[in-house]
C-alpha cells in the first residue's frame, strides 16, 4: 500500500533493480482494463532498464482486492477515474519514489491508452521530470455528444504542461486520430512545450500490448528504444 | 481506439458464476471496447452484475460485433416465438 489521492492509502506494484545506486523513478498508469499483469510486466521492464517503477491501482477503491477485470468492469460501470483524483494518486506515487534511498529525484510518468490521457493530464498538474502518452484518446478531440463517461480533452490545462512530452502513436488509430495527435503537436509547438512525437505506420491503438491482436512488433520495439533514450535523456544522472 | 463509450440498464433475473454459483442480477454495463480475453481489437461487452455483492459477481461476455449481432437476432426471435402474454 502506498499513499493516493487525498490521503487515501491504495495498493501499488513496485519494481525495482538490485543494488542501491541512484537511479530515477517512473509511474506506470495502467490502461482502462486495469492493474493487470501486462501493465506489472511493462513495470519489471522499466525496472531492468535501472529505474523504481510503480503501478497505483487506480480502482483500489472501487474494488479492492478483486480481480483486475473485476475491477476495471466495477470502475467502467461507476464513470471512471476522477481526473482530480488521478492526479492526486499520481502525484502521491512520484512522492513515493523521490522518497525512497535510491532515488536521484527525478520522476517520469508514462501512460497507455486511456492512461496516456492522464500522463498528459499528471504532466500539466504535477511537478514531473517527463512524460510518456503512448495513444492516449481525448488529449486533443472533443468526446461524443452524450459521453457517459466524466471525461474532457485537455487543451485548456496544455499551456500548463511542465516538463518534456514523448507521444507515440499508430497511424491507424482513430483515438486518437492522425489528425488529433497533429493538433496536439501545433499546440505545444505554439506554446513553446518541450515535445517528441512519433507516429508508426502499420500500427493502430495498443500497439505495445503483446498479448492482444493489435500488438506490432516493429512499432512496439521502436517505442521503447525512444523511450529508453527520453527517459535516460531526463531522468538519468 | 478506446471508446469509453459505457451503457448501463437496470436487469432483473440470474446468472451463474463465479465459482459456479448463481446469483441475482441487478445491472447490465454494455460496451464496445478492447476485450480482456477474446482475440479481437474490439468486442462487444456485457457485464451482468450485481454490485451489491462486490466485483466478483459478475459474468462477462465479449462478443465480436457480429456475434452481438447474432445474439440480438436471436433474443428478439425467442422472445417473439413465445406467446405473447408471457413476455409482457
Amino acid at each position: 500500500m502506498v499513499p493516493g489521492h487525498g490521503g487515501d492509502e491504495v495498493e501499488a506494484y513496485l519494481a525495482s533493480p538490485s543494488g542501491d545506486e541512484s537511479r530515477g523513478g517512473v509511474v506506470v498508469i495502467h490502461h482502462m482494463p486495469g492493474y493487470d499483469r501486462g501493465t506489472k510486466e511493462i513495470a519489471r521492464r522499466f525496472a531492468e532498464l535501472g529505474y523504481d517503477a510503480i503501478v497505483p491501482n487506480l480502482y483500489w477503491r472501487e474494488a479492492p482486492g478483486a480481480a483486475p477485470d473485476d475491477a476495471a468492469a466495477t470502475a467502467r460501470a461507476q464513470g471512471g477515474v476522477p481526473d482530480e483524483r488521478l492526479v492526486g494518486d499520481v502525484g502521491a506515487a512520484a512522492e513515493y519514489l523521490r522518497a525512497r534511498p535510491s532515488s536521484n529525484g527525478k520522476v517520469g510518468v508514462i501512460g497507455y491508452c486511456s492512461g496516456g490521457r492522464q500522463s498528459v493530464l499528471a504532466a500539466c498538474n504535477l511537478d514531473l521530470d517527463a512524460a510518456v502518452d503512448c495513444y492516449g484518446a481525448f488529449v486533443t478531440g472533443t468526446p461524443p455528444d452524450g459521453f457517459p463517461l466524466k471525461l474532457t480533452n485537455l487543451v485548456d490545462q496544455l499551456p500548463n504542461l511542465r516538463c518534456p512530452l514523448l507521444g507515440l502513436f499508430g497511424k491507424e488509430d482513430s483515438y486518437p486520430s492522425p489528425e488529433q495527435v497533429a493538433e496536439l503537436d501545433e499546440i505545444l509547438t505554439a506554446d513553446g512545450k518541450p515535445h517528441e512525437f512519433h507516429s508508426y505506420d502499420d500500427a493502430g491503438h495498443a500497439f505495445f500490448a503483446t498479448d492482444r491482436p493489435a500488438y506490432r512488433p516493429a512499432a512496439a520495439n521502436d517505442g521503447w528504444e525512444r523511450i529508453e533514450v527520453f527517459f535516460t535523456t531526463h531522468l538519468g544522472g | 481506439m478506446c471508446t469509453y463509450t459505457t451503457v448501463k440498464t437496470t436487469l432483473h433475473g440470474s446468472a451463474k458464476g463465479p465459482d459456479s454459483s448463481w446469483f441475482h442480477v441487478t445491472d447490465g454495463t454494455v460496451y464496445f471496447d478492447h476485450p480482456v480475453h477474446a482475440m479481437a481489437e474490439h468486442t462487444l461487452n456485457i457485464d451482468f452484475a450485481d454490485p451489491a455483492k462486490g466485483p466478483s459477481a459478475r459474468v462477462a461476455v465479449e462478443l465480436t460485433a457480429g456475434s452481438a449481432r447474432d445474439l440480438i437476432a436471436a433474443i428478439q426471435s425467442a422472445l417473439e416465438s413465445a406467446p405473447a402474454e408471457l413476455t409482457a
